[in-house]
């Protein structure tokens, strides 16, 4: 069973240092979904399947919305116009924080109580690469994306003290409700390039 | 009926139908009449009491239950309530002045309802997450359609989003300090992740960087209305921090952050306010340094007289930010932007909005005879009295923002020899500014017409305030 879980933590590894190297939407959204999917596996440990299939929904759901809203507008000039761009320089800072995550979490999964290593080292990466994406970017798409990676990390390390289906369900509306304004600044913002 | 209903429900429900009105004028109209209803319910209907209404008699339920959860808005509540309901009436009034009343009303009650909730929440660790939902709604209300979202605005939503993590974290770790007290790992780690968690939601440095920004890039009333409303209730929430934990409340750690964070606040703000050339950025480091204000008002080591204090400057600077913010919001209007070479001049074209704003400055300052004046005294004798240093400090970060305001007087009479005198304000600016003006120095003059309404507020606090 530890073998899978981490597994899931490469797959979580991967799909964040996709987020922050990848240019292409359409791949973001992949990697979103894929690390949606690998938070649902790590909640398994945690809720009962009702509770994580709810949050794999969720995150879906906000994949759903970002393509939806990204299909209809012209996403031509839509790159970072801000330095730094080189995929290297991403690809080496990404490196960092996985070094530091795997260095932190034997710590913070002393302090949490019920908490499994790669656990916490997977909800860890998706917060400092979430973190990191936040960093390097000003675009709407890129903000809400690298949120939406850190509470997807936070929620992850946050099962396994709390299980109230209230907060979970905060939770998930507060993920959705940052999907429909990122929908929304997108909408905005191509209104106004227009 | 359940107060949850009235104070919590009714204004989300009500905003819901404000977003259908097509009409500024109506739609600030009544917002307003609306929030003064609100406002005058939790003065006169008493909670877990019975009422009768001629043949009709009915009871307010301080509890709701919802999802296993409770909202509470008991009797000791009804003054906070008054205060929040209140100034939420006043800042929807001046949208009659200043225009954009079809988002800011129906998005601003909203806010105000979830913020309520937020304070009523029990246990009341869920208020991080009602909060940012508000702050949600907050970046919605700065975006028009068709406007791309600015920096200040993208980095506001990550800093409120960041802050929620920490405090439900922390909040978790807490539940543990209280079980076992002696763990001071323990306590020092909740500590420091609680500390992170309110300098994101109140933008302590230096998470402050959005507040200027968005105060440059959006109009300085909506913004104005989301910096006021959004670190008074964090503010409270984080009060409610010190009245629950003892070890919180009387450590001495803990009122030495406070007084740190707060006087780096008052004195960065006060020192960049003072070579700022934007008036809306000046806004914004004066929306720092009242923070930073209430921040050392909590580190006193008299924590009553503390707490007293925050609530005395909520209205005076409610006052003061809606005159001084509703005067900006004019000369943006009839200038391309708020930077000092587009407002040069001003003074001679828009004379009551110029001098308002001044005037609105200097109050907040605490200029004496005007309406910050007393408390501020207050506290600057009080940290002065405990430390000669810190009030010195606080002395050079005061200076810092009354060269700012010395600075827009300049700017903003340094008009050409041949402009004309004129008033291009409308009636409805002209009679609210005058109005707001005199209110302001009516407060200053008599501060005891204040103090029936804000004794009270403090008892919201069962230990801290009492």
């Amino acid at each position: 069973m530890e073998t899978i879980t981490w597994l899931v933590v490469g797959a979580l590894a991967v799909a964040s240092v996709g987020l922050v190297v990848s240019r292409d939407w359409r791949k973001h959204l992949i990697f979103l979904a894929v690390q949606y999917l690998g938070m649902f596996i790590l909640l398994r440990e945690h809720w009962p399947l009702t509770m994580s299939a709810a949050k794999l929904v969720t995150g879906w759901m906000a994949v759903a919305v970002i393509g939806m809203t990204q299909t209809r507008l012209d996403d031509s000039g839509a790159e970072e116009a801000a330095w730094p761009q080189g995929r290297t320089f991403r690809l080496i800072t990404a490196a960092l924080v996985i070094f530091v995550v795997l260095a932190l979490g034997p710590r913070l999964a002393a302090i949490l109580p019920g908490i499994t290593q790669p656990e916490v080292i997977g909800g860890l990466l998706l917060v400092g690469l979430g973190l990191l994406h936040l960093g390097i970017t000003i675009r709407p798409l890129r903000v809400i994306i690298g949120l939406l990676t850190v509470l997807c990390g936070f929620e992850t390390v946050y099962a396994s003290v709390e299980n109230s289906i209230v907060v979970a369900g905060l939770l998930s509306a507060i993920n959705l409700g940052l999907v429909l304004l990122g929908a929304y600044m997108l909408d905005s913002e191509t209104g106004a390039r227009a | 009926m359940i107060a949850a209903y009235l104070w919590i429900f009714l204004p989300l429900g009500i905003a819901a139908l404000l977003w259908l009105v097509r009409s500024d004028r109506w739609s600030a109209v009544m917002g307003s009449l609306f929030g003064l209803m609100l406002a005058g319910a939790a003065a006169w209907l008493p909670i877990n009491a019975p009422i009768a209404l001629g043949p009709l008699a009915f009871r307010i339920e301080a509890g709701f239950n919802i999802l296993g959860r409770r909202l509470v808005i008991d009797p000791s509540d009804q003054p906070l309530l008054v205060l929040i309901y209140g100034m939420v009436a006043f800042w929807l009034f001046g949208t009659l002045a200043v225009g954009n009343a079809r988002r800011l009303v129906p998005l601003g009650l909203a806010m105000t309802a979830l913020m309520v909730s937020a304070l009523a929440v029990q246990p009341f660790l869920y208020a991080a997450l009602i909060i940012q939902v508000a702050a949600l709604a907050a970046v919605f209300l700065l975006v028009p359609p068709g406007q791309a979202p600015s920096r200040g605005a993208l980095r506001m939503l990550v800093y409120l989003t960041l802050g929620m993590p920490f405090i439900l974290l922390a909040g978790f770790l807490l539940s543990g300090v209280e079980a076992s007290p002696a763990d001071l790992a323990l306590v020092v780690q909740s500590a420091v992740l609680l500390g992170m968690g309110f300098g994101f939601l109140l933008a302590i440095f230096p998470f402050y960087t959005w507040v200027p920004m968005i105060s440059e890039e959006h109009p300085p009333y909506t913004v104005s209305f989301i910096l006021l409303l959004v670190p008074t209730i964090v503010v409270l929430f984080g009060m409610g921090f010190l009245d629950r934990f003892t070890w919180l409340r009387e450590s001495s750690q803990v009122s030495t952050a406070l007084q740190l964070a707060g006087l780096i606040m008052v004195v960065l703000a006060g020192v960049w306010s003072a070579f700022q050339r934007h008036l809306g950025r000046i806004l914004g480091y004066a929306f720092i340094a009242e923070t930073g204000i209430s921040l050392l008002a909590l580190s006193l080591p008299d924590q009553r007289l503390g707490v007293q204090l925050v609530f005395w400057l909520v209205i005076p600077r409610v006052l003061a930010l809606g005159v001084w913010a509703m005067a900006a919001n004019i000369l943006r209007f009839h200038a391309p932007s708020l930077g000092f070479g587009d407002v040069r001049g001003a003074l001679r074209s828009l004379p009551i909005a110029s001098g308002a704003l001044v005037f609105a400055s200097l109050s907040l300052l605490g200029v004496p005879l005007l309406a910050s004046f007393p408390a501020r005294q207050v506290l600057w004798e009080q940290l002065t009295r405990n430390e000669p240093g810190v009030g010195l400090w606080f002395g050079l970060g005061t200076l810092g923002l009354l060269l700012a305001s010395i600075r827009t007087l300049a700017v903003l009479s340094l008009a050409p020899g041949e402009s004309p005198w004129q008033s291009r304000e409308t009636w409805a600016q002209r009679i609210l500014l005058v109005l707001g003006v005199l209110t302001l120095g009516a407060v200053g003059l008599f501060p005891q017409w204040l103090q029936p309404f804000v004794a009270n507020l403090p008892l919201v606090f069962e230990r801290l305030g009492r």
